[in-house]
């Protein structure tokens, strides 16, 4: 694999995450982007290109959605495209403006990714049932919950996982959140508060769920020829990867995320990562659910198959533990606006190895670390790593 | 003729959508419904009033504070005639449809205009009355050209 | 930043809103391997097809293997039994409302398929009595019952 120019992180947005939000999603995009500009001292002349993210349009029920938020993602009269790869779609926003840097052909790219949920009705997880196959599956009446109920319940089966473990994911990272200025109704939960809380399609529960939320987050990525010129800490991009699998989930063995650990491999092998278990400081797997987290870990090669719960047990995944995760409070804690949510994860490793997370900074001297997101009809992996 | 390609499934997506209008859109409306009048957003580094008014500039990324009122007075940019409703059906009378812009606002109104109108016309702005008004767009009447 | 709203202020009108909802259908041809499938359940067969290449058989039918990237011409019978893969017990409606009786939506790995099956619903048994890997048949509904839909299989159900 052969990268032309090494790529760094120089600046990042994050807006609050909240419920339903008055600001359109341009005025949103808008509030990342500016945030991200000053955090560096850039002007939007000084940014070459722009590639923004965002899932189905039919969150915001607006047309061409990439085309909509252009303005206010900075891309007026830029080279500008949008990406979409359902829920890995915040994770994968990074690579996407990787490739701008990467290749040699801009200088500097703004990465944006926003979400406006509220706009849909009655639920925005309506707005997902043409995941399930339009000619066999939807007659069944299902409910986008199922997908990760069937698949929790096959994870849980394999490992011979209580469902005490998982819910243990949800109370450290709602309690992780109290510390991040953009969660929405930061509250911290006991473990029984999980156990007790309403079953919607057993084995997922209400608190299991992380909120469904408006938000924009922005990263802006400089080439190697210009970052110290931009900051003194740039943060780089050493490692990308992507993998899919079969739309055919029916015909998967849903216990372990193959398509993760292929997205993690390519990854890992571009920042030569050998030992990912030793030479990952830190990590911020996507957690759209309790379970996942433990689901994902595992995808990213960060422990053994089933190890993933133990370790959480172990209190090793806490912010002062061997190997945090999640410190940000992830997306059970901070909030779900879908692609923010995983560019909100990179804002994390960003400021985490600069020293600046504040109350969220985990203990030692964090060089090294990956952030995840996987998407909807949980097809696609998406892996970075950074250093500083 | 294999008769299996034939068979078709029908559905739908039940999903519906309620938008706000926004931190700037609902300064413009509602000085369409309380004030019955139009305003702009100014950018003073561009030197551009933007209509209808955003929260920021897309020049410069500057954030945008300050509103300023355009008279509601306007020139015809471009319109069309429609024959048809948005299903296809025949309108009972056809509908002129027109792009008006205002000097000194960069941008402009896309409404619904009474009469005919030729490019370069010189319409007015008419709202409807104000204990009629919503807050929403079709606050403002139509376009009628000025005599 | 982020100005966040409650419900209530979008019902009393502190901020102004537009509803709206699109008017959209759907009528999709089924292609040739789900167009086929249908006919077989509305025969009261389950299909699926074999790549003569890597040797899978898969269930639901497909006109090529995605593994291989060949063509798949080959049409197989297969069994209705098979054992319940991973399941769930589901009180929630698609729209979010709550049900008293859940549903119990399960992926069926379908018998002399390779490790393939497809979404259905359990029925005909308690939901705390469901199991993974317990095996199923499934239950029809009469023959002039049937139009070529999933739901022509009304659910599976334990096999005693």
């Amino acid at each position: 694999m052969f990268v032309k120019k090494r790529v760094a992180v120089v600046g990042a947005g994050l807006t609050k995450f909240v419920r339903r939000a008055q600001e359109t999603g341009k005025e949103l995009a808008f509030e990342a982007v500016r945030q991200a500009l000053d955090s560096c001292n850039m002007r939007i002349q000084d940014i070459d290109s722009v590639a923004l993210g965002s899932a189905p349009d039919a969150f915001d029920g607006v047309h061409m959605k990439g085309e909509y938020l252009l303005d206010g993602a900075g891309a007026w009269r830029k080279p500008y495209s949008r990406n979409f790869v359902g829920g890995g779609t915040g994770v994968f926003s990074p690579i996407h403006g990787w490739f701008h840097v990467a290749s040699g052909l801009y200088d500097t790219c703004l990465v944006v990714a926003e979400e406006k949920m509220s706009s849909c009705l009655p639920h925005p997880q309506a707005a997902f049932l043409t995941i399930f196959d339009n000619m066999i599956e939807r007659q069944l009446g299902p409910n986008l919950i199922w997908i990760f109920a069937l698949e929790m319940q096959r994870y849980m089966h394999r490992h011979k996982i209580p469902k005490e473990q998982i819910a243990q994911v949800a109370v450290k990272n709602k309690r992780n959140a109290l510390d991040h200025p953009s969660a929405q109704i930061a509250r911290a939960v006991t473990l029984q508060d999980i156990l007790d809380s309403e079953v919607l399609a057993w084995p997922v529960q209400r608190l299991d769920i992380s909120p469904v939320s408006d938000g924009a987050a922005a990263v802006i990525l400089a080439s190697e020829d210009v970052a110290r010129r931009i900051t003194d800490s740039p943060v780089w991009i050493d490692g990308v990867g992507w993998n899919l699998d079969t739309t055919y989930w029916t015909n998967r063995d849903l216990y372990f995320p193959r398509y993760v650990a292929n997205a993690a491999r390519m990854a890992y092998e571009m920042a030569g990562i050998s030992n990912p278990r030793k030479q990952i400081d830190f990590a911020e797997p996507y957690d759209p659910f309790d379970y996942k987290e433990l689901h994902h870990m595992e995808g990213l090669l960060l422990c053994r198959k089933g190890e993933a719960p133990k370790l959480t047990a172990e209190g090793v995944t806490e912010r002062d533990g061997r190997l945090p995760i999640c410190p940000s409070g992830g997306l059970l804690g901070v909030g779900n606006p879908i692609a923010a949510a995983g560019l909100m994860k990179i804002c994390e490793l960003f400021w985490q190895l600069r020293g600046e997370a504040g109350k969220r900074q985990v203990a030692g001297d964090p060089r090294t670390a990956v952030a995840q997101a996987w998407g909807d009809l949980m097809q696609i992996g998406t892996v970075v790593v950074m250093r500083s | 003729m294999d008769m299996s390609s034939e068979l078709k499934v029908e559905g739908d997506f039940p999903i519906h959508f309620r938008y706000t209008a926004g931190l700037a859109g609902e300064r413009f409306l509602r000085e369409i419904k309380d004030n019955g009048r139009l305003v702009a957003a100014r950018c003073s580094k561009c030197e551009l009033n933007y209509l209808p008014p955003r929260i920021y500039c897309e020049r410069c990324m500057s954030k945008l504070e300050d509103y300023v009122t355009i008279a509601s007075v306007g020139t015809v940019d471009t319109f069309t005639v429609c024959k048809q409703d948005s299903d296809g059906k025949d309108l009972p009378q056809p509908a002129t449809v027109a792009l008006v812009r205002f000097p000194s606002a960069h941008g402009g109104l896309v409404h619904k205009v009474k009469g005919e109108v030729a490019i370069g016309d010189k319409v007015r702005v008419v709202f409807r009355e104000k204990s009629k008004r919503t807050g929403s767009i079709l606050d403002i009447e139509h376009f009628e050209k000025i005599a | 930043m982020g100005t966040s709203l409650k419900e209530d202020d979008i019902e009393r009108q502190k901020v102004l809103t537009v509803a709206y909802r699109p008017k959209v259908k759907y009528a999709w041809a089924t292609g040739i391997a789900i167009g086929r499938f249908l006919m077989g359940l509305r025969a009261g067969e389950i299909l699926g097809t074999k790549c003569e290449h890597c040797g899978r058989v898969v269930v639901p039918p497909r006109t090529f293997c995605e593994w291989c990237f060949k063509e798949s011409n080959t049409w197989v019978k297969l069994p209705d039994t098979g054992i319940v893969n991973t399941f769930s017990i589901c009180y929630i409606t698609a729209d979010t409302t709550r049900v008293k009786t859940p549903l119990i939506p399960a992926v069926i790995g379908i018998d002399s398929t390779t490790n393939a099956g497809f979404l259905h619903l359990i029925g005909g048994v308690k939901p705390e009595d469901v199991r993974i890997d317990m095996r199923v048949k499934a239950v029809w509904l009469d023959a002039s019952e049937r139009k070529g839909s999933i739901t022509d299989i009304k659910y599976f159900t334990p096999l005693k």
